[in-house]
């Protein structure tokens, strides 16, 4: 029998498309593991990735230009929209830079409300992050597991606030609401109750061996990439990195508490894994100082101006949320509604370093990766 | 009756009505047991999920399967333009086919055997390495590339299971010496030490040899943590991606089928099938109660297992795929191929000396 040479191969009217044949697959919008309308257009050779491009914009509804068009007071809302699983650090954001532009004082009690509320937010986050990862990876209880946990977070914060996802808790100088005792009482039982869930789930979920397998070594991304790309939150610091906004860039009431930021150093999927379940130990612990120092006294400001004007004049203010650093970025020239409002979220630099280190990866190993970056679709998209 | 009983109670007679009768009964059974496999499937996953699972139709959502099958069946079935139509309805049928003819083989209780053949044994593989023939056509047949790359796992996984299982089923023929079925359950009589899983003296690694011939079963029903072929966080469904109404109706009831069978093999086999314990049933008592207590013990054991497959399924993640395959290469292979040494070496043994 003849062989025949890759040119001839090609040519013959057999010839399915040569011996390097790729073929193009699309992921989404609508997958199941993109967990949204995130479109990848994957370049596949058998189930071997050779390149993966994101495609976004299925889901971009412009709340930066929304916040050209509308006052101080009524982008609020807008905030808790972003990424809507950690809505608490959002809103922090904004008011956040308000506050500093317009130097309003900030109570005590308001501080270390929004600290506590911001931790639960970041549990109840990374709860939803970690479920839908390992249904991803084919374990269907756990994320049943975390809504569970999540819910008895949500009640509490129900309670205070009147909403269970977007909360728009936070007001310019304070809160919408003071906590109360059953706030209080009710998240000081959650603390036990949390810690020995996790104790629970690190024998149910993280010691599992098939687990293990699945992202031990999975989609290595070294500390060198994720600056290169600005990646932040778990995934930076499962590189190594210890980077958090919340030391580096001091706000609120944070550097009131003693606490850690896991850091690990593998870079893998299972080091991001980590990341996430000590963080919320971490915000555990924050929660039990902040409640057991809570200051008693106003939870607003009551000399806020009706009307916000912020002087002319260029404004950051960043807060770690649960993804990473979201940092908002205001152009004001003195009028009530803001010249310009970039939003800079931590998914959209967590997802551009997909393309990149998704190369070479088997088909079951990225979605693993992409699972392990925690992504929320209308968080890229904003 | 008694005449239909007698009909039916001939094991030894290959009459084309008898396998008829049995053949109807068995696709009965195939198909309520399919639909309520799962109900069972869904109030177990949800007992293990802590929440309440079907509760709106009927007392404990006991009438959901009649729904939903009503509603598979109302639903058009849609051959998408561009696929091989013959191919792509063929497949059902093709899955659905050798799944039933599997159960023919199987003794359920003393005397109730649709064929009592020889090579029980032997029939029940040839029928059920279809199975994966039938996926895989499906899959291409789609013109989906998920269903493609789900086909093309289906095949590599069932190639690499199939090896240690018959490897197993090969130790488990050279201690019974035979290949029928009934003779199998027949000789695991008695004691619940003469069940074949816990034969020690006869080779030590039986409980591993039910073990591997288990997680084989897991495999070649692509049941999780094994589920490469219906991997719905990576292939949104495999290879059933384009199938809509029955003709996804007729590939979940056959996915069914398959437990079913591959469960009560591993009874037959290594649990002793009808057999309950330190009961020996006396002739006094007539066919009937033989029959009745033969059928409550293997449907007894036969669901225990069935509810470990469930329970494993809603526990485990799934595994990668490269990792499945390690798994049958590197360690079931060679372990299959150790205890199959090793029974031979017990047997051949006692007449060295």
């Amino acid at each position: 029998m003849k062989v025949l040479s890759k040119e001839e191969a090609l040519a013959s009217p057999h010839s399915t498309g040569g011996p390097n044949e790729t073929f193009v697959l699309n992921l989404g919008p609508q997958h199941p593991a993109t967990h949204g309308v995130l479109r990848v257009k994957l370049t596949m050779d058998g189930e071997f990735i050779t390149n993966a491009e994101p495609v976004c914009g299925y889901i971009h509804r412009m709340h930066e230009k929304m916040g050209e068009n509308r006052t101080y007071s009524q982008f609020l809302p807008n905030t808790s929209r972003l990424d809507y699983l950690s809505a608490m650090q959002y809103t922090h954001a904004w008011v956040g830079l308000v506050e500093k532009a317009c130097k309003i004082e900030v109570p005590q009690r308001a501080e270390y409300v929004r600290v506590i509320t911001s931790e639960l937010n970041r549990i109840a986050s990374h709860l939803v992050g970690w479920g839908a990862w390992v249904m991803d990876l084919g374990g269907f209880t756990p994320i049943l597991y975390a809504f569970d946990d999540r819910e008895k977070i949500l009640d509490l914060l129900e309670h205070i606030c009147g909403a269970r996802l977007t909360f728009c808790y936070y007001r310019f100088g304070g809160l919408v609401n003071d906590v109360d005792d059953v706030f209080v009482q009710g998240t000081k039982d959650f603390i036990p109750y949390m810690r020995d869930r996790m104790k629970t789930y690190k024998k149910l979920v993280t010691e599992n061996i098939i687990l293990r397998k699945r992202i031990e070594g999975i989609g290595p991304v070294s500390q060198e990439m994720c600056l290169r790309y600005g990646a932040c939150g778990p995934v930076l610091r499962g590189s190594g990195f210890k980077s958090d906004v919340r030391i580096n860039e001091p706000y609120s009431a944070y550097k009131d508490f003693d606490y850690e930021i896991p850091v690990y150093h593998e870079g893998d999927s299972m080091a991001r894994y980590l990341v996430r379940m000590d963080e919320i130990e971490q915000s555990l612990r924050i929660i039990e100082q902040a409640l057991a120092k809570l200051p008693e006294g106003p939870f607003i400001n009551p000399k806020v101006p009706r009307s916000i004007k912020l002087p002319a004049g260029d404004y950051t203010y960043a807060t770690e949320a649960a993804r990473g650093r979201f940092m908002i970025r205001v152009v004001s020239d003195g009028k009530d509604v803001p010249y310009r409002v970039k939003l800079r979220t931590p998914c959209l630099s967590n997802l551009s370093l997909f393309e990149e280190a998704s190369k070479g990866m088997l088909l079951a190993d990225a979605l693993a990766f992409m699972g392990s970056l925690d992504l929320v679709i209308p968080d890229i998209d904003r | 009756m008694s005449a239909i009983w007698n009909f039916l109670c001939q094991p030894d007679v290959l009459a084309v009505e008898r396998l008829l009768a049995f053949l109807v009964g068995i696709a009965a059974f195939v198909g309520v047991n399919a639909a309520y496999l799962v109900w069972v499937e869904r109030k177990t996953a949800a007992y293990v999920q802590r929440r309440p699972g079907p509760m709106e139709v009927g007392p404990q959502g006991l009438l959901q399967p009649i729904a939903d099958a009503v509603k598979l069946m109302s639903k058009q079935v849609l051959v998408p333009p561009g696929t091989d139509a013959l191919l792509f309805r063929i497949a059902p049928v093709l899955i659905m086919t050798p799944a039933i003819m599997c159960f023919t083989a199987l003794p359920y209780a003393p005397g109730i055997v649709p064929a009592n053949i020889n090579v029980g044994l032997l029939t029940f593989f040839a029928f059920g390495s279809i199975n994966v023939m039938a996926l895989m056509l499906g899959g291409w047949a789609s013109r989906n590339k998920y269903a493609v790359i789900s086909s093309a796992r289906v095949v590599s996984q069932n190639v690499a299971y199939e090896i240690p299982m018959l490897l197993t089923i090969v130790t488990v023929i050279m201690m019974t010496g035979t290949m029928n079925l009934s003779e199998i359950v027949g000789q695991q009589a008695g004691a619940i030490w003469h069940w074949n899983i816990f034969q020690l003296h006869r080779n030590l690694l039986m409980p591993v040899t039910f073990l591997i011939f288990y997680i084989c079963m897991l495999a070649e029903t692509n049941r999780a943590p094994f589920d490469m072929a219906e991997a719905e966080s990576e292939l949104v469904a495999g290879a059933f991606t384009e199938y809509a109404g029955m003709g996804f109706g007729v590939f979940f009831m056959a996915e069914y089928a398959n437990i079913v069978v591959g469960c009560s093999l591993a009874t037959i086999l290594f649990l002793g099938g009808w057999q309950v314990p330190f009961l020996a049933i006396p002739a006094s008592w007539g066919p009937w109660a033989g029959a009745l207590i033969g059928l409550t013990a293997f449907f007894a054991k036969l669901y225990a297992l069935i509810f470990t497959v469930i329970w494993i399924r809603w526990t485990f993640p799934r595994t990668q795929f490269y990792g499945l395959l390690n798994l049958s290469w590197k360690i079931l292979i060679p372990v299959s191929l150790l205890t199959l040494l090793l029974s031979s070496v017990l047997i051949k043994l006692p007449h060295l000396f």
